[in-house]
């Protein structure tokens, strides 16, 4: 496996192999279908538009719909306008969204292709029904990531539909309103935090929101729009919170900075809420915001996250542990698993950006000096680093399963995306239970492994 | 490189391959010491094998499963069947969906629009030239590195994700699980890519020292002007070793249908011919080119078992479980067979032009149709050795599933399939429905052309559009070193008229149900209303319909990836198929969508209690 990478590192300046991340627009993808009643279009040739679809079908495993303006060699020469307003007219027909969320490609990028004003041709032409919405997001993929794009189209989704608050920032049943970006996570992640503002006494506004979109309930019917995501009321009303609290500056600061720009509502960003400390500072957040004490039911899995912590930790102390994905969920698992006791060696991101390592160093504060740590970067070095500073577990997305083989290290899948395993969009690794999980995955790793390895009088029953 | 022409066998060089009867034999003796003799099962009888195979019409199309009374629509029902199809489109995209959608004559297959542009804002299945070109056809080559000269994600989304397995063999480098990149910036679409694709080039020399590297472009690439061949061409020369370029586009033809010509292009003017094979390695003159199989889920393996079981060696496989070398040399079989006839038939045809080797469409799937395929080879090659070997093979093979076989028809008999996949798929896997007892009612390919639907026979009468002039066709003549006739017009002819026709395709209509419904290029919409209205009892599509599907409460069978099973190619593929379809359409799951409850009035508190 894997087995023409060499040991020796060789700095690379033009050949990217085996990428930690991949392009934008499946981002912009990815949060559009967290807009009720949204159809996601990707404005370019039609492959993309298969590949991202095909991708996140294999993640969720859920139908995934998208349209795409379908270049085809005119287009890319003349430009692609008339492929949108054709292809808006045809969506608003055929499809009846309630919004189609626009988002670029490289191809149209690069043509230039302005689509504000496509859009506007198409509402003058009658492509788009009256009541109906077309955003877009810029999303080319010769920068950032996958990322970035979610970035790009949750901030496009305030642009376009916040409002300055007209009414009371107060509920009439007393409870305060905050919006939540919830970063590049599952849609169990979204209920669970969801879940985590409501037992704060908060009402959220989760922005977007794939929970019931994305893990929708077999019923012998098929819906094209399920019933879950952010509606377009709730966009509308988002400058009636008291803050927007983005989850994983990477994939949530923009929409809160957007939020803050348009409608004045502060914003907090804060780490992913996984693992405790992450999940303490958003819950801090929330009760500081919310001016309420946390109830007993958090506080109760919080003991039990400490409790764990507590019981496992002879089989965790000074583990050394390679972590990589995308760069909001690295961090907050770098930290986590500093937190266990182990020692993260290797931590790598394919996302540029240097505010990932500066993160890192913070939040790790000396615990692992050594450590490499690397935003833009990929797995065929994270490889070469694991053949000179071997690790006891890796923990990444499906693609680090060959490094896992190759170097025969216990391996938890986490992040995006998972192609290989089941459930991760049905049990969320965020907040106080999301620890719980990722315990109980890292722990089962780890002594599986040492279960395997055991001579037989070293085999255990009990462990 | 050696430029020697390659010395017989077969010795004659007008002669049939085979065809004298000292080739033949030394052949068959060979193939022996390389592969145990095939036993017969008890009770065989060859002779009465051997004259039925000779007196089979194996070009003639296989007689369609008819239709159930369930599935089966009078016109005016399968009209407003149409109808609802298309009537949520605007007029002029209702007016253009009709078109591909028709009402199948096996007789006399309706002309149906195919590779025509996909309408913008339609949720299609299909994807781009690039994906054809490096997902499909070069991509499965294990030791060629791809490099994709783009932004990161074209690169990414074809990394390991078809499933084309290998065995690479000794001293053969494997680099499918890795995903080769120029990761483009903003800098270079501004300023051009070239310099960073050759030092990415150079850089993955550097890394791995490979006997070839091939360099894709995506979109942006041919906007920005970047020249990926004078790239290749510099670095050829500055390294020592095989660089080649595709200027395979995303944006190029309507879906992957252009970017498998340009592969096809590609393979024939930078790699096939350019190597000599190993003399004394070469034991028999039954060596066979198998072009259009990619090995998704070991199909390949289950081929190659079968055919060495024949005493049939592989020279090439385009492009599943082969390697570089085995390309280059690919020009020395004697044979081509051609599986998925829309992605590779470019390359059977030059072959066929420049090195004089025919090609013969086969289809490996189905049991039914692995025998007829292998009689096939047999027939070309005249051998009455291995026409015999062939017949104990199949009646072995045969014998070892047919039990379980029967016993999974049984519970499968007359249930319905819906097939809409890939450019050959629709049309292949209906062999292995067959072998089920199950007809397909309706069935389409995503790429496909009118060839592919209709035979052949319409390739003159196809009119060339704006989309697909713009692949270039490349002018191919008689080698001037390597071409041998393998065998002359008149063989052909006399070959053809006893029933095995070279160079030809009847597609997929003429096997199909009369008033099965074909559907060019399905929609989503479309996918759905089929469903509803005809529930099948399982529908073959592919990854981004496949939940839909589900979701719908109809067993969904991926046939791009197989759901990750495999293999269904040659006769143990099939059994491994006819077990999946069992599980499928008489699954538990589907028992539990509705729940025990569902319909029953709620019972009041009193007689809960009572
Ligand atoms: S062209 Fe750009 S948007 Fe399309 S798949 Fe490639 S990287 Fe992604
Ligand atoms: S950018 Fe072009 S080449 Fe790349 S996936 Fe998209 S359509 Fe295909």
């Amino acid at each position: 496996m894997l087995d023409h990478t060499p040991v020796a590192v060789m700095e690379r300046h033009a050949l990217r192999i085996n990428p930690a991340k991949t392009c934008q627009p499946i981002g912009a993808l990815y949060a559009a279908s967290g807009l009720h009643r949204c159809l996601p279009h990707s404005h370019g040739s039609q492959g993309c538009c298969s590949y991202h679809r095909s991708h996140l079908t294999r993640h969720f495993r859920e139908p995934v719909m998208a349209s795409s303006s379908s270049f085809t060699e005119g287009a890319s020469v003349f430009g692609g306008a008339s492929n949108l307003v054709q292809a808006l007219g045809t969506i608003f027909s055929t499809y009846g969204p309630d919004v189609v969320a626009v988002h670029t490609t490289c191809l149209s990028e690069t043509i230039g292709d302005d689509i504000p004003s496509i859009i506007a041709r198409a509402r003058e032409e009658g492509a788009i029904p009256d009541g109906k919405h077309v955003i877009h997001a810029s999303t080319p993929s010769y920068s950032g990531s996958h990322v970035t794009g979610f970035a790009a189209m949750a901030a496009g989704m305030v642009n376009y539909f916040a409002e300055e608050p007209t009414s009371s920032r107060r509920r009439k049943d007393g409870r305060t309103r905050v919006n939540i970006v919830p970063g590049f996570v599952e849609p169990s992640d979204m209920r669970e935090v969801r879940r985590i503002a409501e037992l704060m006494n908060l009402t959220p506004t989760v922005l977007p929101d794939t929970s019931g979109v994305l893990d929708a309930p077999a019923t012998g019917t098929y819906e094209f729009y399920p019933k879950g995501g952010v509606t377009v009321d709730e966009l509308r009303g988002l400058g009636r919170a008291v803050a927007t609290v983005a989850l994983g500056p990477q994939a949530s600061r923009a929409a809160a900075v957007a939020v803050e720009n348009r409608c004045y509502v502060p914003r907090e960003i804060l780490d992913l809420p996984i693992g405790i400390a992450a999940t303490d500072r958003f819950v801090g957040v929330l009760r500081r915001r919310a001016a309420y004490e946390v109830p007993g039911e958090l506080l109760d899995e919080r003991g039990q996250l400490v409790d764990l912590m507590a019981d496992a930790r002879q089989h965790l102390h000074g583990k050394k542990v390679a972590i990589f994905g995308d760069p909001d969920h690295v961090v907050a698992m770098a930290e986590f698993v500093a937190d266990l006791g182990m020692r993260p060696v290797h931590i790598l991101t394919g996302t540029p950006g240097k505010s990932f390592e500066k993160r890192v160093g913070t939040l790790l504060a000396g615990r692992s000096p050594d450590a490499n740590v690397r935003s833009r970067g990929d797995l065929f070095l994270l490889h070469q680093w694991m053949k000179n500073d071997p690790v006891d577990l890796l923990i990444g997305t499906s693609y680090g399963k060959h490094l896992a083989r190759a170097e025969d290290v216990p391996f938890v899948r986490y992040g995006w995306p998972i192609l290989d395993r089941f459930g991760h969009s049905y049990f969320p690794s965020v907040g106080y239970r999301g620890g719980l999980r990722l315990m109980e995955k890292i722990l089962d790793a780890l002594l599986d492994r040492r279960d395997r390895d055991a001579p037989d009088e070293e085999f255990e029953l009990i462990l | 490189m050696t430029l020697e022409p390659v010395p017989a066998p077969p010795p004659d060089v007008d002669g049939p391959p085979g065809g004298s009867t000292a080739a033949g034999s030394v052949a068959a003796g060979l193939a022996v010491e390389r592969v145990a003799e095939p036993a017969a099962p008890e009770g065989f009888d060859l002779e009465a094998a051997l004259a039925a195979a000779a007196a089979s019409d194996l070009s003639a199309p296989a007689e369609p499963l008819p239709l159930p009374a369930s599935a089966r629509r009078d016109g005016p029902a399968l009209n407003g069947l149409i109808d609802r199809m298309v009537e949520v489109y605007p007029p002029k995209v209702a007016r253009k969906r009709r078109r591909q959608l028709r009402v199948n004559d096996p007789e006399s297959p309706p002309e149906i629009a195919a590779n025509t542009r996909t309408v913008p804002g339609i949720i299609t299945q299909r994807g781009c030239c690039y994906a054809g070109c490096k997902g499909v056809v070069l991509g499965p080559i294990p030791d060629i590195v791809h490099i994709v000269h783009g932004p990161i994600g074209c690169s990414y989304y074809s990394w390991m994700t078809r499933r084309n397995q290998v065995r690479p063999g000794p001293g053969v480098a494997n680099y499918l699980p890795y995903c080769f990149s120029t990761d483009m910036t903003e800098d270079e679409i501004i300023f051009g890519g070239e310099k960073k694709l050759a030092e990415a080039i150079r850089e993955a020399h550097e890394l791995l020292h490979p006997r070839a590297i091939a360099v894709f472009s995506t979109c942006p690439v041919g906007l920005i002007g970047d020249d990926v061949h004078a790239v290749a061409r510099k670095m050829r020369k500055e390294l020592g070793i095989n660089v080649f370029g595709f200027s395979c586009e995303g944006y190029k033809g309507v879906s992957q249908s252009a970017g498998h010509h340009i592969a096809n292009n590609g393979l024939f003017q930078h790699v096939v011919g350019t190597e000599e094979p190993d003399l004394p390695a070469v034991t028999t003159p039954f060596r066979i080119n198998v072009l259009g199989e990619y090995n998704i889920g070991g199909d390949a393996f289950e081929i190659e078992r079968v055919l060495t079981r024949c005493g049939i060696e592989v020279v090439a496989t385009f492009s599943g479980n082969t390697n570089y070398t085995e390309i280059a040399t690919s020009h020395t079989a004697n044979l081509n067979v051609v599986m998925c006839h829309r992605s590779i038939n470019y390359l059977a045809e030059m072959m066929e032009t420049s090195y004089g080797i025919p090609w013969i469409k086969v289809n490996f799937l189905g049991a039914g149709s692995m025998a007829k395929s292998l009689r096939k080879i047999a027939r070309y090659f005249g051998d009455a050795d291995l026409t015999a070997r062939v017949e104990v093979v199949i009646a072995d093979e045969l014998s070892q599933i047919s039990a379980e076989k029967d016993e999974i028809r049984a519970r499968c008999e007359g249930k319905t399939a819906m097939l809409y996949v890939g450019g050959s798929r629709a049309h292949h896997y209906q062999e292995l429905f067959r072998d089920l007892g199950m007809p397909t009612i309706s069935a389409g390919y995503e790429f496909a052309h009118r060839d592919d639907y209709e035979g052949r026979e319409v390739l003159g009468d196809i009119r060339i559009d704006a989309d697909s002039r713009n692949i270039e066709e490349i002018e191919v003549h008689p080698d001037p070193l390597n071409y041998r006739r393998r065998r002359s017009g008149a063989e052909l002819a006399e070959l053809a008229e006893g029933g095995l026709r070279t160079k030809d395709y009847d597609g997929m209509m003429r096997e199909m149900p009369a008033e099965s419904l074909i559907v060019d290029d399905i929609s989503h919409r479309e996918l759905e209303v089929l469903i509803e209205e005809l529930r099948p009892d399982v529908v073959c599509s592919g990854i981004k319909d496949r939940y839909v599907i589900e979701k719908m409460g109809v067993p969904s069978k991926q046939l791009h990836n197989y759901d990750y099973g495999g293999p269904y190619a040659g006769f143990r593929g099939a059994i491994t198929f006819y077990r999946e379809i069992d599980r499928l359409v008489n699954a538990e799951v589907w028992r539990f969508v509705k729940p025990p409850w569902d319909g029953e009035p709620l019972a009041s508190a009193l007689d809960t209690t009572a």
